[in-house]
């Protein structure tokens, strides 16, 4: 049996660990891409200062890139550390886009990573740039599979429950990487990726613009990412329009969180702009609505309505019940296999394992389950609402604000006013946080809203943590945390001087002064 | 034979694969790492080292993720069942791996002789115990590890960390640290000059004769080990759970498929011969051969572990019909088959790019071009 607190500080280490990770990958992604624009007009140009660009962006994309390679071998393992029965639940399916992720992208990312850094005076112009080229593809390509192994748990397609075996398996291996929500999610998620380079390389421009410091080049990265950006931004907005109605139609509960959509409404429903939820009474406090926005938003249509809580948790109570005769099902099966009563019994109710699975959390003895128990686990198939909701809030408040700031960066690049408006340039430095901000948003509606569930409809998140001892959980985690800050204080560090040092920074030099006197002398640059 | 049972064992030697490319790429680094402040006594001489495996460190690295990978694709159980039973060594080893990449990428970033001999230090953690690590989970699996299943194949683990640490194991992560010792100081051999060379070279004999002692040693202890025996079961090709066999203990029972195929005692003779030719070549100064033998050497040894062990793969010592076999803990055929399709295309694909990323990279590390560099670690 699972003690709740290992699930639960189980769940804590996962999500510290994927979000500090997903600091740093969102920024690969576009920066790789942003690297083998910049190389290509060196290439097809020939001027000078282009090389100098991608060398110089090149430098802060390695010092990122260290720290997501160091922290993705923690995802890696995680699974199997501390998800040990969701790994060998799904382990048939789940495994294979993670495997295939390292044989066919991550091998090509990390191999041509090092040729694009040390191969500058080895390879020819049109190789070398071909390795950058590699490096994106690598970097975009390992994104895909993780995102298709993300999207399993979010709409398990493809797969199916095997009761020999006690697991779940492959049934179909098109179905699994071409499900809609794997597509929409990898590109929406992807393109995110772009929008943070762009405002990564546009802030730091602006910063030299401010500083009257490398003009030329900042002036010229500068106008390449405001390109990239409003046209990347643009594509975020619309691709998670895209993934909201894939997700909608594969998690009505997920929708039903982000809504804040407690009761069923009839169309068209309301859109709440702001709100308070309460779980507990199962109502917003304080809504602010917009009359018909929710129903043209989730349906595309006036007339579309979505279910609302209460009917959600009413299904979940009749999936529960029902559930309940394929686990008795499961039991016998394992100690007599091949039993055809059992078999029988399970494949007529197997759509609902799942839930009979969250009521064993409150009657290890799915059979003697109260009515009262079932009502609990019908409730934890809802979300928490709160989170949820104003999670998504934010992760759509940043995006428009990061669209409308990409209108006007184009709109004064065009008209060459950029270096007049130092108002706006201060502004481009401090928007270098908000698309990291945005990206974590995100992935917490993605995994908060999937809750209950790991694998959604078939593998409640409590059963699926390893069965450690708190002592354990509270160690790896303590481990995590001491290890990540220090990281994250190092890298910031690294990144802010080599910052400040900008293109023409000697900053390998003997090691004759000391790390206080180098300080020192960083700020007095800066 | 069922095709099931075809994929089942493509993909224990693939698994025998991934592993060589993980034991001889990532261990030939983190060799550097190990002997990193040995070879290198001043601060030049390590960026020259560094600088010898610079290009290639990360896609190396990569084996060791494809290795986990595979394992959770095509044997979900042990990935499972190894990997929380292992619970603190695998932490103890995924933190000094993760150290790994800082270490290369942010040391010669800044020139205080503090902060950098602060990364040397994490470089020589960051190879030498996760080596120990590796051999040690290896020699645990001769002995057994404690562990077992509920009805719904939950696995619990019932051992303690120090438990891990017993003398057999203890001797095989002597064992993968000394073969990565010799890779990494015949690497060194290969790119570096001078005294770090002589240095190396040096090193490299020292490796290789630990090396055959150890595995030389390994050899009687496992002979006169209790092994494990798969007495009844629903066999190969058919889908189970670890619930349904039996299984026996018997002395020296490791020993079995040897005696069964005598012609498989060539593989740990290859081990040895990797080994003792290896120690002769780096001895000529043919560098470069003594890394093929070195690769040699580990493919006789993995191999050796391998066909000892077959078919576990994770043997109960708490509940030995629990145990884990090719047959109760690999993936569905469907599964099997996908991967050995993506393996049959990629892993040729990466070794073919591999080899052209050393090609370009080949030749001498010079020590004034590594100081003048702005690139270089």
């Amino acid at each position: 049996m699972h003690d709740i607190n290992v699930v639960e500080l189980s769940r804590l280490q996962f999500a510290l660990t994927a979000l500090y990770h997903f600091l740093f990958v969102p920024l690969t992604l576009g920066m790789s891409f942003m690297l083998a624009a910049m190389e290509t007009v060196y290439v097809t140009t020939g001027k000078e200062i282009y090389r100098k660009i991608t060398q110089f962006w090149g430098k802060l994309f390695l010092i990122n890139f260290a720290l997501g390679v160091a922290t993705g071998l923690t995802m890696e393992f995680e699974f199997g550390t501390n998800w040990s029965f969701y790994s060998s639940f799904v382990g048939d399916i789940f495994g294979a886009p993670l495997a295939i992720e390292g044989l066919m992208a991550f091998f090509l990312e990390s191999t041509m990573v090092g040729l694009m850094v040390f191969g500058w005076d080895r390879l020819r112009r049109g190789q070398h740039l071909a390795v950058t080229y590699l490096v994106a593809l690598g970097s975009n390509l390992s994104a895909l599979w993780i995102l298709v192994a993300n999207s399993f748990m979010q709409d398990p397609q493809g797969a199916h429950f095997n009761p020999t075996t006690m697991r779940m398996e492959l049934s179909s291996f098109a179905d699994l990487i071409f499900s809609h929500d794997a597509q929409a999610k990898f590109v929406h998620t992807s393109i995110a990726g772009y929008v943070t380079a762009a405002i990564f390389v546009a802030g730091v421009s602006a910063w030299y613009l401010l500083k009257q410091r490398h003009v030329d080049l900042a002036r010229r990265s500068f106008r390449m990412a405001v390109l990239f950006g409003v046209m990347a931004t643009a594509g975020v907005i619309t691709l998670g329009d895209a993934l909201g109605f894939v997700d909608g139609q594969a998690q009505p509960t997920k929708l039903a969180a982000m809504e804040g959509l407690w009761k069923t409404e009839a169309a068209p429903m309301p859109f709440n702009l702001v709100a308070f939820p309460s779980q507990q009474k199962q109502l917003n406090h304080g809504a602010v609505q917009v009359p018909y926005a929710l129903s043209l938003l989730v349906t595309h249509s006036l007339e579309g309505t979505v279910p609302g809580v209460d009917q959600l948790e009413s299904d979940a109570a009749s999936r529960v019940r029902d559930g309940i005769p394929a686990v008795q099902a499961l039991q016998t099966l394992s100690a007599h296999p091949g039993d055809a009563q059992a078999l029988a019994q399970f494949h007529a109710h197997e759509r609902d394992l799942g839930y009979g699975f969250l009521v064993q959390r409150y009657a290890p003895d799915v059979g003697k389950a109260t009515p009262a128990q079932i009502e609990t686990a019908a409730r934890d198939a809802i979300p928490e609402v709160a989170p949820v909701f104003w999670s998504f809030r934010a992760m759509v408040a940043l995006g428009l604000a990061m669209l409308a700031y990409f209108v006007l960066a184009v709109i004064y690049t065009m008209r060459n006013r950029v270096e007049r408006k130092r108002w706006f340039l201060k502004l481009a430095v401090w928007m270098i946080p908000v698309p990291f901000l945005a990206c974590e948003a995100g992935w917490l509606v993605a995994e908060v809203g999937r809750q209950p569930w790991t694998v959604f409809g078939m593998l409640p998140t409590w059963m699926s943590a390893s069965t450690h001892s708190v002592g354990y959980m509270v160690f790896s985690l303590v481990g995590f945390v001491s290890l990540y800050t220090a990281f994250i204080v190092i890298e910031m560090y690294l990144m802010v001087r080599a910052i400040r040092r900008g293109p023409d920074g000697h900053d390998i030099a003997a090691p004759h002064d000391t790390w206080q006197a180098d300080r020192l002398a960083g700020y007095a640059e800066g | 034979m069922e095709t099931y049972a075809i994929f089942q064992c493509i993909w224990w030697l693939l698994l025998g694969v991934l592993l060589l490319g993980l034991a001889v790429m990532v261990g030939m680094d983190m060799g550097v790492g190990t002997i990193l402040r040995y070879v290198g006594r001043n601060d030049t001489e390590r960026r020259v080292a560094l600088n010898i495996i610079g290009p290639h460190w990360d896609g190396n690295q990569v084996w060791f993720i494809l290795g986990g990978g595979a394992v959770f694709a095509a044997f979900p159980l042990i990935y499972a069942t190894a990997f929380s039973g292992f619970y603190v060594v695998m932490l103890l080893l995924l933190w000094s791996m993760i150290m790994r990449p800082l270490g290369f990428e942010y040391r010669s970033k800044l020139p205080s002789a503090g902060w950098r001999d602060m990364w040397d230090w994490a470089l020589f953690i960051s190879g030498l115990v996760p080596m120990i690590v590796f051999g040690a989970a290896i020699g645990n699996l001769f002995r057994g590890v404690p562990f077992h299943f509920s009805w719904n194949v939950t696995s619990t683990y019932t051992g303690s960390f120090l438990g891990l640490l017993n003398p057999f194991a203890i001797l095989c992560g002597l064992l993968s640290l000394a073969l990565s010792v010799f890779m990494g100081a015949v690497t060194v051999m290969n790119g570096a000059e001078g005294t770090m060379y002589e240095r190396a070279r040096g090193l490299s004999r020292v490796a290789a004769i630990a090396a055959v002692v150890l595995f030389a040693v390994g050899g009687f202890w496992v002979h006169g080990m209790p092994g494990y025996v798969l007495s009844s079961g629903p066999g190969a090709g058919v889908a189970q759970t670890p619930l349904q066999q039996s299984v026996s203990l018997a002395g020296g029972a490791w020993l079995a498929n040897f005696q069964a195929h005598p012609l498989l005692w060539l593989v740990p003779l290859l081990g040895f011969a990797g080994m003792l030719l290896g120690m002769l070549a780096a001895t000529a100064r043919r560098s470069h051969l003594a890394w093929w033998l070195g690769a040699l050497a580990w493919t006789g040894v993995i191999g050796t572990a391998g066909v000892a062990l077959f078919p576990f793969l994770l043997p109960s010592s708490s509940v030995p019909a629990q145990s884990l076999t090719v047959w109760n803990a690999s993936s569905s055929k469907l599964t099997l088959i996908w991967m050995a399709g993506f393996a049959a295309v990629f892993v040729p694909l990466i070794v073919w790019y591999t080899s052209w990323a050393f090609y370009v990279m080949r030749g001498k590390v010079k020590a004034d071009a590594v100081v003048a560099d702005e690139h270089a670690y």
